[in-house]
C-alpha cells in the first residue's frame, strides 16, 4: 500500500512541472471535408511548435461540424459554408454562439474524366446538368454518351454551396433541387475516384482535391470562362469562389485562440495554400484597391 | 458447513446469469421504446400517410420531404438480389463442406469461410469502389459502376459465411441413421443428399437464409460506399439506389438533437428494426423446427 502511494506520488511529481510551464490539452477540430486535409496539416503543425496542446481533426462534413458544435463536441467547427439561420436558432435554444472566422478561400472546381473532350461549361448548363434537363454529353458537344453526375452527401458544406449557387441559382426563393438521378457521394476523395475511372461522369470537389487525374472545367457566369486557379479565384474572377470558415462558441479563449491564431498567422496561411486553397492575405492584397 | 456455502455460491451464480439474460431482453425492449419514442415525435410534426406514400427523400429541403418508399425499395432491392446471388453459392458450399469433401479439405474450407466473416466492410466497400464497381460497368456498360448491383454482389459475399456455417451445421445435424436407410435401399450419393439429407434440414437451410437476410439488410458501410445513393425509386438493379441504413449513417452526423431530421432518420431505424425483428423472429421460428 505504502510503495503504491509512493509510485503514485512519483508520477504526479513527474506530471506536474511542464504542465505548470507550457499551454496544453485537447482540441477538438470537427467539419468540412473539403477542409479536413488543410486542418490536419494545420494541426501536425501546430503540435510541432505547441507539442502540449493535441489537436484531433475529424471530416464528416460542415453540417456534421456545426451540429456537433452546437450539440458541444467539438471545440472548433471547419465549415466550406456559412452557418444557416435555421441553425443560428437551433444554436441559440442550446446556448451556443457560433463565431465566425474566415480562414482562406476556395473555388468550387468541376471536373471531369480526362477522356472526356469537353472544356467549358456555363452556369446555366451546369445548372441544366444537375437538375437533370442535359442528360447527354451530346447536348454540349460532339461527345455522345450519358452523363453521371456526381454530387456530395447532404451533410457537405460544398453540396449546400453547390445547391444554392448552380441548382437554384442564387435565387433565395427558387425551389429547385438536384435531380433525384444524381449520385450522392460520401466524400470529395470518393468524387474524384470515380471521376478519375469514369469517362460519362462530371463531379464538383474543392480546389484541394485537384490533381492531375482528372481535368477541371472553365466555368463562366456573367464575364469570360475562367479555371479554378488561386489567381482567378483572389481576383474574384471564377464564379464558384467561396470563403471557408471555421466556427467557435463564442470569442474563441484559451488554447482554442492559441490554434485560431496560429492558422491566421503567416505560417498557419501558408498551410491552407500548399494543401491549394487560397489563402487570406492574397484576397486583401486584391482587395486593398478596390476599395 | 461446507455444502451450505456451495449453495449460496450457487445461487448467487445463477442470479447473475438470470440477471445477463434479463438484461439482454431488456436492452432489446429498451432500444425499441427509444426508437418509438423518437419516432412519435416526428409523426407529431409530419403526417405517418405522407411517410409512407411520398416518394421524395429531401430532408434538408423548405419544405422538407421524407418519404421512405425509394429507400425502403433500395433495401429491398439491394437484398433480393444480394440473396439471389448468395443462396445457391452458398448452399452449394455448405452441401460439399459437409457431405462430400474429405476431412483435411473440411477443415481448409472451414478456416476460410471464418477469414471470409472477417473482413472488414470497409475494406470491402473499397475494393467496390476501385474494383468492382468499373467491372461491372464494363460488363453491362452502363453509366456508372456505383449501382445497386454492385453492392449487391459484396453483400452476398458478406452474407456467405452466415448461410455456410449455419447451413452445414444443419446438414450434419441430420441423424446418420437418415443415410443408413437410404443407403440401405440403394440410393447413390447425391440422390442420398437431394432427397433425404436436404430435406431433412431444410428448416435450419430456411433459417440460414432469413439470417444472411437480415445480415444483408442491416449491412451499412459498403452499400454506402458503392450504391451511388441516389434517391430514386430504383427501375432496375443496375441503377445507383439508396437504402435504409446509409440514409440514416450519412445524414445522422449533420443533424443536431431535437431537429426534424432526426427524428425522421429514428423513424428509418424503427422502420429497419422492425424489419430485422421480423426477419430473425422468423428464422428462430424455423431454427425451433428444426430442433424438434
Amino acid at each position: 500500500m505504502k510503495r503504491c502511494l509512493l509510485i503514485i506520488l512519483f508520477l504526479i511529481g513527474c506530471a506536474q512541472p511542464p504542465q505548470i510551464q507550457e499551454p496544453s490539452g485537447f482540441i477538438q477540430v470537427k467539419g468540412s471535408d473539403t477542409l479536413v486535409n488543410a486542418a490536419q496539416k494545420l494541426a501536425e503543425e501546430f503540435m510541432k511548435e505547441y507539442p502540449y496542446i493535441f489537436v484531433a481533426v475529424t471530416g464528416g462534413g460542415s453540417g456534421v461540424g456545426i451540429a456537433s458544435l452546437i450539440n458541444k463536441t467539438t471545440d472548433i467547427a471547419t465549415a466550406s459554408r456559412r452557418i444557416k439561420n435555421k441553425e443560428k436558432e437551433i444554436a441559440k435554444k442550446w446556448n451556443v454562439t457560433p463565431y465566425e472566422i474566415i480562414i482562406g478561400f476556395d473555388g468550387v472546381a468541376v471536373i471531369v474524366n480526362k477522356k472526356n473532350p469537353i472544356k467549358k461549361l456555363t452556369i446555366k448548363q451546369l445548372h441544366d446538368i444537375y437538375t437533370g434537363k442535359i442528360k447527354n454529353w451530346n447536348q454540349l458537344g460532339e461527345y455522345n454518351s450519358s452523363i453521371v453526375a456526381l454530387s456530395r452527401e447532404v451533410s457537405s458544406g460544398t453540396h449546400i454551396y453547390f445547391k444554392e449557387r448552380v441548382v437554384q441559382l442564387d435565387n433565395k426563393k427558387s425551389k429547385e433541387e438536384f435531380s433525384p438521378n444524381v449520385l450522392l457521394l460520401s466524400s470529395n476523395q470518393a468524387i474524384v475516384e470515380e471521376v478519375a475511372s469514369n469517362p460519362q461522369a462530371i463531379g464538383y470537389v474543392g480546389m484541394g482535391y485537384l490533381s492531375s487525374r482528372v481535368k477541371a472545367l472553365a466555368i463562366k457566369d456573367e464575364g469570360d470562362y475562367f479555371l479554378p486557379i488561386p489567381q482567378n479565384v483572389i481576383e474574384k474572377k471564377y464564379p464558384l469562389s467561396r470563403p471557408l470558415f471555421m466556427y467557435t462558441d463564442g470569442e474563441p479563449t484559451g488554447i482554442v485562440k492559441i490554434f485560431i491564431d496560429f492558422v491566421l498567422s503567416e505560417k498557419g496561411q501558408k498551410q491552407i495554400e500548399e494543401v491549394g486553397f487560397v489563402p487570406l492575405r492574397s484576397r486583401d492584397v486584391f482587395q486593398t484597391p478596390e476599395n | 458447513m461446507f455444502s451450505k456455502l456451495q449453495k449460496i455460491k450457487e445461487s448467487i451464480l445463477e442470479f447473475f446469469i438470470r440477471g445477463s439474460g434479463i438484461l439482454i431482453i431488456l436492452f432489446v425492449v429498451l432500444i425499441f421504446l427509444f426508437l418509438l419514442k423518437d419516432s412519435l415525435f416526428f409523426f407529431k410534426s409530419y403526417p405517418l400517410k405522407d411517410f409512407f406514400t411520398q416518394k421524395k427523400w429531401l430532408p434538408i429541403s423548405e419544405p422538407p420531404s421524407f418519404g421512405i418508399i425509394p429507400l425502403l425499395l433500395g433495401s429491398i432491392y439491394v437484398t433480393f438480389f444480394a440473396i439471389i446471388i448468395c443462396v445457391p453459392l452458398g448452399m452449394g458450399c455448405a452441401m460439399f463442406i459437409a457431405e462430400v469433401a474429405p476431412s483435411f479439405l473440411r477443415n481448409i474450407l472451414k478456416s476460410f469461410v471464418e477469414i471470409l466473416a472477417a473482413i472488414p466492410s470497409v475494406v470491402l466497400g473499397f475494393i467496390g469502389i476501385v474494383w468492382l464497381g468499373p467491372l461491372v460497368k464494363k460488363i453491362f456498360s452502363i453509366p456508372t459502376g456505383m449501382c445497386g448491383f454492385t453492392g449487391s454482389l459484396l453483400l452476398a459475399f458478406m452474407a456467405l459465411p452466415t448461410i455456410i456455417s449455419i447451413s452445414e451445421d444443419a446438414l450434419r445435424s441430420v441423424p446418420y441413421t437418415y443415410k443408413e436407410a437410404a443407403f440401405g435401399l440403394g440410393a447413390t450419393k447425391w440422390q442420398t443428399l437431394w432427397r433425404v439429407i436436404l430435406p431433412a434440414a431444410s428448416s435450419g437451410i430456411i433459417a440460414a437464409i432469413m439470417l444472411g437476410i437480415g445480415r444483408v439488410i442491416g449491412e451499412t458501410m459498403v452499400v454506402m460506399m458503392v450504391t451511388g445513393n441516389s434517391p430514386i425509386i430504383p427501375s432496375s438493379i443496375l441503377e445507383p439506389l439508396r437504402t435504409l441504413t446509409a440514409t440514416i449513417a450519412s445524414e445522422m452526423g449533420e443533424t443536431v438533437r431535437g431537429g426534424l431530421h432526426y427524428f425522421a432518420l429514428f423513424s428509418v431505424g424503427l422502420i429497419l428494426f422492425i424489419i430485422t425483428f421480423i426477419i430473425n423472429f422468423l428464422a428462430d421460428l424455423f431454427l425451433h423446427r428444426s430442433k424438434k
